[in-house]
């Protein structure tokens, strides 16, 4: 393997791309099976082209070959393996590869499990995504070439970021990026459904799968993220509403609309218009997300790559894409016939309004990201939008949200009352009733008060609807089991996912009364901090691979008794002339104890030691409600009724499901 | 070293927003000599620090931030705190130097409107096409009738009629 | 329009509106993607409101090789100079010295050093080749505040009066020279 055969791949890959475009769109519409087969096979060989490339690079990292310039602008002969591989998409080359790579095997994974499609949907579907990887493959050979040759190879590469040397590094960019890329399946879906002119129920069920598994590798991605920032960075944040963050957050917030609407265009064939768009809207949120932040425009004052060929080249490429799928919908859309009817109270008109709402609270971050740079443009102002902001707009939209999401999955669908809805809730409301007194009590401000209360709502009124459809104290144990067992595993994941949203707002809460000291000690000396002694025993000298560190130990008590031991340290990275800072955490789940290691002051007889002390109530809640979340997606996304693949089942038993 | 129930993992926004700008980034602690004496001033400075931008970092308020200008901010701030002015007149005083650029709240103006009534207006343009879309169609109304109808229809009541 | 079903016409107008939207932006991105190559636009530039106002109240002192300034020397002149802030420690103000040497016999400019060791900002200054008619020295680096400065180099033309006509907070050029300080001086002159 070396970077000539990576960059042929390249090469091929974006060359079958091209074809599995063309060719199986022609095939469609002749309605030629042998063009339309074609589109399978294309799919498989760009994928495992794709693959090969981006093998040669991580071999390239691996082998410390210098020759290849971005091994010797990211890499070094004393970086650890782990950081050599994950180094490889640690920068904007090999990004857009991994990028790349995964959209290849969206479109493999179509053609391999999407048999049971019919053919020309299926031969379309892979066109639009070989025609998007085309584009990027090009964008990559063009403008991004990873495997561009430096001479004289230099003997050591400039290495790596220290903050990026984290084992995180290793999984997060590609989940996050399975998450981005995972909607172009459905945004292909859409664009599939706008040229053939037909979106029905059968749509709406291939469509979900897609859509769900997407939004559980971003959902994932995004609380990756920011538990990452929250234990590298250092200094008890985990959202800072920066451009890059609320270009991920985007995308989620449609994303979630879309798995919600496509459930109605399932099982009602009802908001079938606003389903295709919502697919091609979150396709091109992640589109211009992952790469608008890459020219410059959005990254007040760091730029990923701010090369003005790239953004031209990106800009162009999104027209294309987006551009093109917005004008197909505006030609095809008004043709599309339109779908059941409802009443406002049902469990259609709550889904609308659930989307309504994330798509207000979605409108919100977007203008909010966007409007500093179009003002500068526009009128030459310079303002900037940040947290105060974000949190006084999108807050007062997402605790109704979460008000009527307790009543969602409990409403029947087409017409509904609201009393059998409310007699069933009463408890939950009870409970929310209570935790919002308790809150008033404990908390100062109106907006986290608000936030627990219907937090803890929308978790209660989950168990409510689980309890309900088990008939659990109402019937023998026995009975409720046998339910359980019956039960599909997608009614599981949806009550799993929603009291995931309540358990991440309860720890958003939870941070809003977070406390925190700066300390400077000397080695002996004791501080308090909520309640907890802090005493700093030790501060030693360590080695690393690559560093040298100082590590401190710092015992925490509480009336006494030992709860743990922080050994924070702080890393001097010689060859980057940098000093990271390692925090030290401890958690009981219900709190956070956070310790970070500052500066040296005094002299070497005596020194004395900043010490910033942190104590984060529910912290953990915020990424373990993600994981619960996004856990809830990949449950019913086992559901062997919405699973991709498998066969189309009679109506009567979905009745029966749906309830 | 870390309890954790989860295993440490990354964030590429993050390191998307960290490849350059790390260097400011790395250090968030700060020294403690620089606080208020006070507990209540020192409250109020922070909540006012973090109502101001970080000029030379992200979407970082001067409090969550460690570069040097942040530093001297976060020190002019606890004067100006100190000698008894309001948060009023601080936020003036920062503006009067750097701008609405210093806010990360901006102030409503004209050029801002759009963006302060954005959860409204979203919301409203939502309710409003959802409304649009889903009333019911009621039953046309019947068109009125053609001379030829008027005519057929008389021919019939007076036929009966007679 | 009561009750009747949306018309195709409308129908057809409210699906156009996303693709309308999206061109409004389109256009917006490719305007200042154009404008950053051009140089017209800049989204770092914070636009810090010192413009057309006097120089804020300061007195600083002496830097190695050169003396201090204070707002009243300022506002004294009768003709427009350059106050460039910079450090030692700064990058892109090395890269910026030979610019300010170039200019120096045509616009006086006064420097001063932001945060820096007295030594090294002497040191740093005859290395470069001392472009500066007055040096002073900004220690803690609370003038900078009042000035608006929000990182080094950052630079001001100020006219007779001591009033601000002209900002940037990127390192001096050529084509900044050519095209807008020397023309704005010029007609400060007269």
């Amino acid at each position: 393997m070396n970077p000539e055969l990576g960059n042929f791949a390249l090469a091929l890959a974006c060359c079958m791309a091209a074809g599995q475009a063309i060719l199986p769109l022609i095939g469609a519409n002749r309605r030629d099976a042998r063009l339309m087969a074609l589109a399978p096979a294309l799919a498989v060989g760009q994928m495992l082209a794709l693959i090969t490339s981006f093998a040669c690079l991580i071999h390239a990292a691996i082998t410390n070959d210098f020759s290849v310039q971005n091994v010797a602008a990211n890499s070094a002969v004393s970086k650890p393996l782990l950081y050599k591989i994950t180094g490889v998409w640690g920068n904007h080359e090999g990004s857009v590869l991994l990028w790349a790579m995964i959209l290849s095997i969206c479109g493999g994974a179509v053609a391999l499990f999407g048999r049971n499609l019919p053919s020309a949907l299926q031969a379309r579907v892979i066109a639009v995504l070989g025609g998007v990887a085309a584009g990027f493959e090009l964008f990559c050979l063009t403008t991004s070439n990873p495997f561009a040759r430096v001479w004289p190879a230099p003997l050591d590469g400039q290495g790596m970021n220290p903050l990026l040397q984290d084992p995180g590094l290793a999984f997060h960019p590609p989940i996050l990026y399975t998450g981005y890329v995972g909607f172009a399946v459905p945004f292909a879906f859409a664009i599939a459904a706008l040229i053939e002119g037909r979106v029905d129920a059968a749509w709406g069920r291939w469509v979900r799968p897609w859509a769900v598994a997407a939004w559980c590798f971003l959902t994932c991605g995004i609380a990756m993220g920011s538990w990452w920032s929250y234990y590298v960075l250092g200094w008890g944040g985990y959202w800072f509403w920066d451009p890059v963050e609320n270009a991920s957050l985007i995308p989620w917030l449609t994303g979630t609309a879309l798995v919600h609407s496509a459930i109605v265009v399932e099982k009602r064939e009802a908001l079938k218009i606003w389903t295709v768009l919502l697919a091609i809207g979150t396709f091109s949120f992640s589109l211009s997300g992952t790469f608008l932040v890459r020219s410059g425009i959005l990254n007040s004052v760091h730029a990923f790559a701010n090369d003005p060929a790239r953004g031209v080249f990106i800009l162009g490429l999104l027209a294309l894409v987006i551009g093109g799928s917005l004008l197909l919908f505006a030609i095809r859309a008004p043709q599309l016939t339109t779908g059941g009817l409802f009443a406002p109270v049902s469990r259609e008109g709550l889904l609308v309004l659930n989307n309504i709402l994330l798509c207000s609270i979605c409108a919100v971050v977007l203008t909010g990201t966007m409007y500093p740079p179009f003002m500068s443009l526009l009128f030459g102002k310079t303002i900037s939008v940040g947290k105060p902001f974000f949190d006084a707009t999108t807050i007062p939209l997402a605790i109704p949200l979460m008000v009527f999401m307790g009543f969602g999955p409990m409403v029947p669908w087409k017409r509904a009352q609201m009393w059998p809805v409310l007699r069933r809730l009463w408890w939950a409301a009870c409970v929310a009733l209570v935790a919002l007194v308790l809150a008033t009590v404990r908390m100062r401000d109106i907006l986290p008060v608000l936030a627990t209360a219907t937090a803890v709502w929308v978790i209660c009124s989950s168990l409510a609807d689980i309890a309900e459809r088990l008939r659990l104290f109402r019937q023998p144990l026995a009975y409720s089991w046998q339910r359980a067992r019956s039960l599909p595993r997608a009614v599981f994941g949806a009550a799993l996912a929603h009291a995931g949203v309540g358990i991440v707002v309860l720890g958003i809460a939870g941070m809003s009364q977070a406390a925190h000291r700066i300390v400077e000690v000397h080695v002996g000396q004791s501080e308090m901090l909520a309640g907890d002694s802090w005493t700093l025993t030790d501060v030693h000298p360590a080695e690393g691979p690559n560093y040298s560190a100082l590590v401190a130990t710092i015992e925490v008590r509480h009336n006494g008794r030992l709860i743990t031991t922080l050994h924070p340290s702080k890393r001097t990275f010689a060859s980057q002339h940098q000093t990271t800072t390692e925090v030290a955490i401890h958690t009981n789940l219900l709190a956070d104890i956070y310790g970070v290691l500052g500066d040296r002051h005094g002299d070497d007889a005596n020194p004395t030691y900043v010490l910033r002390l942190h104590y984060n109530p529910l912290a953990p809640w915020m990424w373990l409600g993600g994981l619960i979340m996004a856990f809830g997606g990949a449950l019913s996304l086992s559901d062997r009724r919405v699973r991709v693949g498998a066969p189309r089942r009679a109506k009567t038993v979905d009745v029966v499901v749906v309830q | 070293m870390m309890k954790n129930p989860f295993p440490r993992r990354g964030g590429v926004l993050a390191l998307l927003a960290c490849l350059l700008f790390a260097p400011i980034m790395a250090m968030a602690v700060d020294d403690p000599s620089e606080m208020l004496p006070d507990p209540a001033q020192e409250q109020r400075a922070e909540a006012i620090g973090a109502q101001l931008r970080c000029l030379v970092c992200q979407n970082e308020s001067i409090e969550d931030s460690s570069a040097d200008l942040a530093r001297d901010l976060r020190h002019v701030v606890r004067e100006h705190v100190a000698k008894g002015e309001s948060n009023q007149q601080i936020m003036a005083w920062m503006v009067s130097r750097y701008g609405n650029f210093i806010r990360l709240r901006p102030p409503l103006t004209i050029g801002t409107l759009l963006l302060w009534i954005m959860p409204l207006l979203a919301l409203g343009i939502g309710i409003g096409v959802a409304w649009w879309t889903f009333r019911r169609p009621r039953a046309p109304t019947p068109a009125p009738l053609s001379d030829e109808e008027r005519r057929r229809l008389s021919d019939l009541t007076e036929t009966r009629r007679e | 329009m009561s009750g009747q079903p949306p018309s195709p016409t409308r129908r057809r107008l409210l699906m156009a509106a996303p693709l309308v939207v999206a061109g409004g932006v389109g256009v917006g991105f490719w305007r200042m993607l154009s404008g950053m190559t051009k140089g017209s636009f800049d989204p770092h530039d914070i636009h810090a409101p010192a413009l057309n106002r006097p120089v804020p109240d300061f007195a600083l002192p002496d830097q190695a090789p050169g003396s201090g300034f204070s707002a009243q020397d300022l506002r004294a002149l009768k003709a427009p100079v350059l106050v460039n802030y910079f450090a030692s420690w700064c990058i892109p103000c090395v890269a910026e010295m030979p610019v300010l040497n170039a200019l120096k016999e045509k616009l006086p400019i006064w420097g001063i050093a932001y945060k820096d060791r007295p030594e090294h900002a002497l040191g740093f200054v005859q290395r470069a080749g001392n472009p500066y008619a007055r040096i002073a020295a900004d220690r803690d680096g609370l003038a900078a505040i009042d000035w608006g400065v929000s990182g080094v180099p950052e630079t001001f033309l100020i006219g007779p009066g001591g009033v601000i006509r002209w900002h940037t907070a990127s390192p001096i050029t050529e084509t900044m020279i050519t095209r807008t300080i020397m023309p704005l001086a010029d007609s400060l002159k007269s």
